[in-house]
């Protein structure tokens, strides 16, 4: 995985970036009514997957924008990367 | 098992070394156990070892899908140690450490442990804290732990370059630390949890779980299906794709951890040297290689190969750090993918499923813990209930949030 497409700035290196863990993990609406259980998912239970990966990279060296990308954990290809807000593409793995 | 000692070498060199028996049988999967252990890493041997031989339970088997000590044991830097800030982590490293000391002689196995000393250096003000604060921790918990000015550093080190870019303010020592010989520990545990009855069933990959009324009834192995009591994964890397098949999350990410050695040398470092700050650790093998222990991709990965740039921001602060090594060349390099939680401390757990067990999350440091993991691991299955040393180490611990947070003593350096 050298290079990754920043949907602002193309395609750079990856060193440029960081990532930021899983994608798409929506914010509670109504935090007060959480139970730890529900706390302790969101905040630290994480889907870990081998293969493709929804998850968060921030082009840190570059415009420091954020954006998502769905990559394979086991071959690290990049399939696509995609703004936030964006829903998720569907990707044959 | 035909015990190793001087006089089995003497009988053994008179036939020049034709007729050692094998280390450990190769039998086929039986159809059920009291305990099936999943990962033939040195964590999940030592299980079985001490299942057979402290729990009386050696109908166990240990299903790995590899070979034993292929994963993240037989890829580690060796360091070993018991110097972390809290209680619960000086309980389990400590046992482990006091395990290790007779080791060889409990399994006739040599491992090679060496406590040769194990330097933490402190490059600015808040590592002087840092070291302050731990140091003082460790000592209050029994453990050795002695605080060093640069010149006796530099003592321990002659050739060490102080003035560097980041200069050396201080070091905390651990006397009793040092490196032992990671394929030996894997292989001495499998050969004494052999001789206890223990099935070694390499190249046999569990795939999935049978799962009866919410409890674990076997695994669905690459070698068909195999019913069991309990189960314990014990898998490093891919716990959570375990934890997947169960039917649950973990809160651990998998990240490749890169090392790399040189050519071998003639001796030259007698310690082992870690720096935190300017992530440089490094150690001698008695081969004589300089072992050199890089950091981990911050991005999830399952590909047993780190980033190129990662190994450049390893050679570099050691280049600075020991001027005289910078023309040494590289032989080899690789990547383990390592378990890591929030709080850098490991998960031994129960889990939602009845009798089945996880031991994980060792992220970047579990090869010290090896025999103490295994232990307290053990008795944990045998009884059905967490062992006191392991009770802390709970995966719910992140859900009442009494997180372990060994991020200073462990994030970085291993
Ligand atoms: C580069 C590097 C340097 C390190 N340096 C240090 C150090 O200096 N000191 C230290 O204390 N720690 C260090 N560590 C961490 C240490 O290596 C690990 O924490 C420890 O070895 C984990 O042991 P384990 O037995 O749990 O896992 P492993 O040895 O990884 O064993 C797990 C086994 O499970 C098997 N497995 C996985 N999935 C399945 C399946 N579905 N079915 C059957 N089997 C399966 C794997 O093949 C593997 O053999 C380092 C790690 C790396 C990668
Ligand atoms: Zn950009």
């Amino acid at each position: 995985m050298l290079l990754i497409e920043c949907p602002w700035c193309g395609l750079r290196d990856q060193t440029e970036f960081h990532c930021h863990g899983e994608a798409h993990i929506t914010r509670p609406l109504d935090p007060d009514s959480l139970s730890d259980e529900e706390w302790g998912s969101y905040v630290f239970f994480r889907n870990n997957p081998k293969g493709l990966h929804y998850e968060r990279w921030e082009h840190s060296h570059g415009c420091r924008r954020w954006f998502n990308a769905a990559r394979d954990t086991v071959t690290d290809h990049v399939y696509a990367t995609y703004k936030p807000g964006v829903a998720k593409p569907e990707i044959e793995s | 098992m035909n015990r190793y000692s001087i006089f089995s070498l003497l009988r053994n060199s008179v036939n020049y070394h034709q007729d050692w028996q094998r280390a450990w049988r190769s039998p086929d999967p039986k159809r059920e156990y009291d305990v099936v252990i999943v990962g033939g890493g040195g964590h999940g041997l030592a299980t079985a070892y001490y299942l057979a031989k402290e729990c009386g339970i050696s109908n166990v088997a240990v299903i790995e899908k590899g070979w034993i000590g292929g994963g993240n044991t037989g890829r580690n830097t060796t360091i070993v140690r018991s110097n972390y800030l809290y209680d619960e982590s000086a309980g389990i490293y400590e046992h482990a450490l006091k395990l290790w000391e007779n080791l060889s002689q409990d399994l006739n196995y040599n491992v090679m442990f060496s406590p040769r000393g194990l330097l933490h250096l402190a490059h600015n003000v808040h590592d002087m804290q840092e070291i302050g604060r731990r140091g003082n921790a460790i000592r209050l918990n029994g453990i050795d732990s002695q605080f060093l000015t640069p010149a006796q550093v530099k003592e321990m080190v002659p050739f060490i370059n102080l003035e560097c870019r980041y200069p050396v303010m201080g070091a905390l020592l651990q006397p009793r630390g040092g490196t032992a010989r990671h394929d030996a520990v894997a292989w001495g545990y499998a050969r004494a949890a052999d001789a206890m009855g223990v099935d070694i069933i390499q190249n046999c990959e569990v795939q999935g779980f049978k799962i009866e009324n919410n409890t674990v009834t076997g695994v669905e192995t690459s070698r068909g299906s195999i019913s069991a009591k309990k189960v314990g994964c014990v898998v490093a890397g891919h716990c959570s794709v375990l934890a997947d098949m169960a039917g649950f999350r973990l809160p651990i990410e998998s990240v490749p951890l890169q090392a790399l050695v040189s050519e071998p040398i003639k001796p030259i470092l007698d310690c082992v040297v870690m720096s935190g700050s300017v992530h440089a650790y490094i150690s001698q093998s008695d081969k004589g290689e300089l072992v050199i222990g890089a950091g981990s991709d911050l991005y999830n990965s399952y590909s047993q190969r780190g980033s190129f740039d990662v190994i450049e921001a390893t050679v570099g602060p050691v280049v600075e750090l020991y001027p005289i090594f910078s023309r040494m060349k590289m032989l080899r390099q690789w990547g383990g993918i390592v378990d890591v939680t929030v709080d850098r401390s490991p998960i031994l757990t129960k889990t939602p499923v009845n009798n089945m067990f996880f031991n994980c999350g060792w992220g970047t440091g579990g090869f010290k813990a090896t025999p103490g993991s295994g232990n307290v691991f053990a008795h944990s299955i045998a009884r059905g209930d967490m062992h006191p040393i392991a009770e802390p180490f709970s995966m719910y611990r992140f859900i009442s949030g009494a997180l372990i947070d060994e991020g200073a003593a462990a994030a970085v350096a291993h």
